[in-house]
């Protein structure tokens, strides 16, 4: 905007106050080819024109900016502590924080005596939704990309990444309707009732099998990127050193590939934390501290949603209940974005 | 598996282990150093260890092609067990009924038009804000540190759980942080230009007067602008990329021409972009029409009988179409939020009402997908600068 300004500032006098970087504004040609009088006119119209256009763009810029800080602004007023509003009403001003990260209790409803805030039970039900998630989508991710990377003919390539890419457009409630529609009663159940195992419809194992599934598709198409950007010179090295395939992926090709293969970790895990639907549906609303996965558990997101949508009077302890957790989500996931943005800019191998 | 591969890999020789990661780090050098130990364990792999090492290897790619397989595998599954549970429940009855208690009467028209205009409006307000964000990014923004920082937030943003989107949404649309007293509303035009002596000025506050209810309220405008928010990121860096594909000797010669530097981008850079940016656009408004953790936050959450502003049909659209202006604050519930309302009826016929609503949801998004995958194919390959 400045720049334009200070176009504004120096009328078409004379080539000696044209901008450099850029070629010629149209408005020099204008004064050379007709009359000074009128073109020096219709050329500032010009030049108006285009700093209006060239701010309203970049209004459109900021505005990612003023959502990210409308998204803390809200977070740290309800949450934190109140800018705007009665004062002294946010979460934490009221609960203290250590109950909150200590508590093993989480009971935000219920009747004031036996309140109770202790966020541990949701964080436990992320913990495990995602682990679970972890252990089945991060390596099927990855072998999948070192597949299409370096084994998959071209015509498997194309039939198998619209494939994968389809699966990534897949909405997480149809992912929701298949844990518990599907997986649980046709899968887990009875394999649970092999070994003798009560399995309860809403349970954690089948939220994290599905959570596994959806992040398939980001894990291997990042981790695809990076190791097709592992140069050819350094296979054939490798090659030429009397390595078999198998030796040159796992030795070469993968460390060679492992900042980007890391950051789409992070990306998935942050992606397994933050996902909502799914885990809504499929894992239950019973916040508890448990190590069977076949029962049911609830997640920070899990109960983000679901309490968002009953009626809570606004205001209210259990209604600013769900800042505290949405900031301690939006901490946590913003943290991993963070870390996995910094592996690849920091730690990239820069080939060629 | 893996311990065996450590072992195979070691049997290669531990000069071997530590060449490749300095080969990473900086690869001419490892050029002129790495013949040396090339020798003596080429030998060594084959002496012994060629044919434990082939069999590994054959164990491992084909693990990869099952793991790239699986994802296909699931996807099947997923479909196929969809359309079994909701054979012969989607028809027509389906699409056009309200929803009901009864499984057999109950039907999608709420939610396939709540989705519509949801939709509808979102791709209004995120498209061109999207767009333009990504043309100051890519053609006027200098190198700087302000670039850098929208670079960076863009990245975080697409990062950020869809939930608290949904709060951001609930607090500052639906609530408008609380700011706004009760039932405010604003009319536009204002009833004030009916007392201005100009002709007609009444019949056309008659017409069509926008009330704009504040705060929005769990109101469709309040859903599409959260779901603006949320796809912006995607329609960002999707059109940056269709840019920044654009090479810059077409800018350079419209330049040259004398255009100015807005008339290049219309002229000359935007179209050339445009199949980038809408195969982006598709699909991040396909983004939106599953999206459904923020709307279970801001749309009604239980069932509601009527479509927004009453248009149950095209018919009523076409009849009155004054009922338009109705239809951004007016309650709404989408296919999505049908679908996980019918997945809680314990009634076991809902069941299949459940799966017919996911298959319609799913052959809008499918026919989306392959729209996009259609535009970009056929520009790809029409287009050789």
């Amino acid at each position: 905007m400045a720049q334009a300004g200070s176009d504004d500032a120096t009328p078409p006098a004379g080539p000696s106050a044209a901008p450099p970087p850029e070629p010629a504004p149209a408005a020099e040609r204008a004064t050379t080819s007709s009359g000074f009088s009128r073109s020096t006119g219709r050329a500032r119209l010009r030049r108006f024109r285009e700093a209006v256009i060239r701010t309203a763009l970049l209004a459109c810029a900021l505005l990612s900016i003023l959502v990210t800080v409308a998204i803390i602004f809200v977070l740290v007023n309800e949450g934190a502590y109140s800018l705007v509003g009665p004062k002294g009403q946010a979460f934490f001003q009221q609960v203290p924080f250590s109950e909150f990260l200590s508590g093993t209790k989480w009971l935000p409803s219920a009747p004031p005596a036996q309140r109770s805030f202790g966020v541990l039970p949701l964080l436990y039900g992320t913990l495990l939704v995602t682990g679970i998630a972890a252990l089945v989508g991060l390596p099927i991710g990855l072998l999948s990309a070192v597949y299409l990377s370096e084994y998959a003919s071209p015509r498997t390539r194309n039939v198998l990444k619209p494939m994968l890419e389809i699966l990534a457009g897949i909405p997480t409630i149809v992912y929701g309707y298949f844990a518990v529609r599907i997986l649980t009663p046709y899968l887990i159940k009875p394999a649970a009732g092999l070994f003798g195992l009560e399995v309860n419809i809403f349970n954690a194992l089948s939220a994290g099998l599905v959570v596994g599934v959806m992040i398939i598709p980001l894990v291997c198409s990042l981790s695809e990127d990076a190791l097709r950007a592992v140069p050819r010179s350094l296979r054939e090295a490798s090659y030429a050193l009397g390595a078999t395939k198998f030796q040159v992926c796992l030795k070469t090709v993968i460390p060679a590939a492992i900042s980007g293969i890391a950051a789409s970790f992070l990306l998935a895990v942050a992606r397994a934390i933050g996902e909502t639907m799914a885990v809504v549906m499929a894992a239950g609303n019973r916040p508890q501290i448990t190590f069977n996965p076949l029962d049911s558990i609830q997640t920070m997101t899990a109960f983000i949603a679901s309490t968002a949508a009953t009626d809570s009077e606004i205001g209210s302890i259990p209604y600013k209940s769900l800042y505290a957790v949405a900031l301690a989500l939006f901490l946590v996931t913003l943290t991993m974005n963070v870390i996995s943005h910094f592996v690849t800019t920091r730690y990239r191998e820069a080939y060629q | 598996m893996n311990p065996d591969a450590q072992q195979a890999a070691s049997e290669v020789g531990e000069a071997n282990d530590a060449k490749p990661s300095d080969a990473t780090a900086e690869p001419p050098a490892a050029e002129t150093t790495s013949p040396k130990p090339a020798a003596t364990t080429g030998t060594a792999a084959n002496g012994t260890a060629v044919p434990r090492g082939r069999w590994i290897g054959a164990v491992f790619s084909t693990v990869c092609l099952l793991a790239a397989w699986f994802g296909v595998l699931v996807l099947a599954l997923l479909l196929a067990g969809t359309l079994v549970e909701a054979w012969g429940w989607v028809d027509w009855q389906f699409l056009t009924s309200r929803p009901t208690g009864n499984p057999e009467k109950a039907g999608a028209r709420v939610g396939i038009w709540g989705t519509f205009w949801l939709t509808g409006l979102t791709g209004l307000f995120a498209i061109p804000v999207g767009v333009g964000a990504a043309v100051y990014l890519e053609e006027f923004a200098s190198d700087n540190w302000l670039r850098k920082l929208v670079q960076v937030n863009l990245a975080n943003l697409a990062g950020v759980p869809s939930v608290v989107y949904g709060i951001l949404g609930l607090t500052a649309f639906v609530r408008m942080f609380g700011l706004v007293g009760d039932n405010l509303t604003v009319r536009i035009p204002a009833d004030g230009l009916a007392a201005i002596p100009v002709p007609f000025s009444d019949a056309v506050i008659r017409l069509a007067q926008l009330e704009i209810p504040l705060p929005f309220g769990r109101s469709v405008v309040a859903g599409a602008l959260t779901m603006s928010l949320l796809i912006l990121p995607v329609i960002i860096v999707a059109s940056q990329e269709a840019l920044r594909a654009v090479p810059p000797s077409i800018r350079h010669a419209s330049l040259a021409l004398g255009a100015t530097k807005w008339q290049t981008i219309r002229r000359q850079v935007l179209p050339a972009a445009a199949p980038g940016i809408m195969t982006g656009v598709i699909l991040a408004v396909s983004r939106a029409i599953g999206e459904t953790a923020p709307l279970l936050m801001i749309g009604t959450a239980s069932y509601i009988p009527r479509s927004p502003g009453g248009i149950e049909s095209v018919a009523d659209l076409a009849t009155g179409p004054a009922r338009l202006l109705d239809v951004p604050f007016d309650g709404f519930t989408t296919l999505t939020l049908l679908v996980f309302g019918w997945i809680k009826e314990p009634e076991s016929d809902f069941q299949h009402v459940t799966a017919a609503g996911v298959v319609v949801l799913l052959v809008v998004l499918l026919l989306l997908n392959a729209l996009a995958i259609l535009i970009r194919n056929r520009f790809q390959k029409n287009v050789n600068w």
